[in-house]
């Protein structure tokens, strides 16, 4: 089977769901026209990243009773769509959150598992921590969604890859950081190379969509890109600048490299979670 | 003393594109199209004015030329040939007629007073050319000066966004060189030119190449001052540094606002600067 992927790395406005919205209807539209079945927008792409204390104002349900939330879902009869928002549960309670659609119906909400809160980064002020690392069905198989710092974290994308994944939809707001003498930035460098690493230690397919744009002068660099099974780059889209990155993937790959090269027949699950026991046995002494 | 020249090495193309696209991007969501720069005919405002003639075209960045009586020839000159190479509008408004007043009301004003009365003076006319060019006062300051405090608060750090101030001495002069900001602005002896004869390494009492080795260890890289000694700079020296970035940090930072209501400017009523536009 094969698969489409539009890589929709856009520049959100900050704090202006309206102007962001039309965007991303211009760009499903945009993927539609090209024969893409699914597309994919950053972190936060009805928002902007920093948001600070407009949380409360820019947050909303992930229901067909929310307008915006609405248009989305009608939009994705006939091409499948992650984007990011603000959610709001009915407590108050914030997350950075992504959400798959299909058909015009919500397959899965994934609310981020780990908040950056050091250096530059202050996302654990305004937001909760998700709480789940959970694989759905969609009608290109299972697949799992993760959020920028949830994927610096090895652990999820492990969970996500035994709870029967084979495609990991990452999304990031990246600030591109760490100018040196290098051909990308020290940032860019350490992303590619764990997406990198994910691809090749999970056979997996590992697509990831990050934004560009600029907020308070920080840059975000872009890049997205798609690595197969076999741990190589097949698409990856301009830096820093807007686009959208059309490619095809070969879902039959995965069987063909898992058929060389057996890393998730022989993983051993067990031993972990035994071991993670242990661990967590002795350090709670 | 050590040389780790070579770890402050940066791609000058991704610096280059990093900076124009803020440039382009801050100036946009003002609402507008244009800038205005100081040109002193140094290295920093002249790479400035070459980033911000490529991300808005040379004829949105005016560049005013703002000489005292005692300003060298050279630098007006070196400023000229900026202008011209980029095509740039230009203004001449000389500050000796404004600043001789104000001085002589007061005996034996020291060389300091003198200083911040120009860099002040000519923050005035670059925000009074904002109003009339209709352009943003774009900042150049480097990342050396603005840690060491080297600058006259609400003089030269009077500006409305700062695309250069991330990158040491060194940098900018890595920049400027593939830019191609001439090699006389590149090579020449920096001076902030308040007064004759003054060079900023003269007043300053150390190299650029020596404390931006100290600042990158000591800021970029997060080592202690022991560290930074125990890589084989001199205590004195390190620790002097270290004083002064930690005394001018009132220079890099707004003024604290005394909190006394539930939410309060500066504490806990918290918007990006970019929170509208675009």
């Amino acid at each position: 089977m094969r698969l489409k992927v539009g890589l929709a790395q856009i520049y959100p406005k900050l704090g202006d769901v309206p102007a962001n919205l039309k965007k991303h209807c211009d760009y499903i539209e945009q993927a539609r026209k090209q024969g893409a079945d699914l597309v994919i927008f950053p972190e936060l792409s009805l928002t902007g990243y920093q948001v600070q204390d407009l949380v409360p104002e820019l947050a909303i349900r992930a229901s067909r009773d929310d307008a915006t939330f609405r248009t989305l879902l009608d939009a994705s009869q006939d091409i499948d769509i992650m984007f990011g928002f603000v959610s709001e549960d009915k407590r108050e309670r914030f997350y950075t959150a992504s959400a798959y659609l299909s058909g015009g119906e919500c397959l899965h909400v994934h609310n981020k598992l780990y908040l950056p809160t050091y250096a530059m980064f202050d996302e654990g002020r305004y937001f909760d921590q998700g709480e789940n690392a959970r694989a759905f069905d969609t009608r290109f198989g299972r697949v799992g969604m993760l959020i920028c710092e949830d994927f610096w974290h090895m652990s999820p994308p492990y969970l996500l890859w035994l709870d029967g994944a084979d495609i990991l939809l990452f999304h990031s707001a990246s600030p591109s950081r760490g100018l040196d003498s290098g051909d990308r930035l020290a940032g860019t460098r350490w992303v590619e190379l764990v997406n990198q690493a994910y691809g090749s230690m999970f056979t997996d397919y590992v697509i990831h969509c990050n934004r560009v744009g600029y907020e308070d002068g920080k840059s975000f660099w872009g890049g997205s890109s798609i690595v197969g099974p076999d741990g190589e780059f097949l698409a990856q889209g301009p830096y820093f600048e807007e686009a959208l990155v059309i490619h095809e993937i070969d879902l039959n790959q995965l069987h063909r490299t898992r058929s060389r090269l057996p890393l998730l027949r022989d993983e051993r699950p067990d031993m972990v979670l035994r071991e993670l026991g242990r661990i967590q046995r002795r350090d709670s002494e | 003393m050590p040389n780790i020249l070579h770890r402050l090495e940066i791609n000058t193309g991704l610096a280059q594109k990093m900076m124009t696209g803020f440039i382009a991007d801050q100036i946009a969501k003002a609402g507008m199209t244009r800038a205005v720069i100081g040109l002193s005919g140094g290295i920093d405002s002249a790479l400035s004015a070459y980033l911000a003639a490529e991300a808005l075209g040379g004829e949105n960045v005016l560049a005013v030329r703002m000489p005292y009586r005692t300003s060298s020839q050279n630098s007006l000159t070196d400023a000229e040939t900026v202008i011209e190479d980029l095509g740039l509008p230009s203004l001449t408004v000389p500050i000796t007629d404004m600043a001789e007043p104000l001085f002589e009301q007061f005996n034996g004003m020291s060389n300091v007073r003198r200083g911040n009365i120009m860099a002040r003076l000519r923050m005035t006319i670059l925000y009074d050319q904002s109003a009339a060019f209709g352009g943003l006062v774009l900042g150049t300051s480097n990342k050396t000066e603005f840690l060491l405090g080297y600058s006259t608060i609400y003089g030269d750090s009077g500006v409305a966004l700062q695309p250069i101030a991330d990158l040491y001495k060194a940098q900018v002069r890595q920049v400027a060189a593939a830019v191609g900001v001439p090699e006389a602005v590149i090579h020449k002896a920096p001076s902030a030119d308040l007064w004759e004869g003054q060079t900023d390494e003269g007043e300053l009492g150390f190299s650029y190449d020596d404390v931006d080795q100290v600042l990158f260890l000591l800021v970029d890289e997060r080592y202690t001052v022991d560290e930074v000694v125990d890589e084989g700079f001199s205590r004195a020296f390190v620790e002097d540094v270290w004083r002064r970035v930690k005394a001018n940090h009132y220079k890099r930072t707004m003024p604290n606002i005394a909190k006394l209501s539930q939410r309060s400017i500066g504490h806990d009523f918290l918007y990006l600067r970019d929170w509208t536009g675009r």
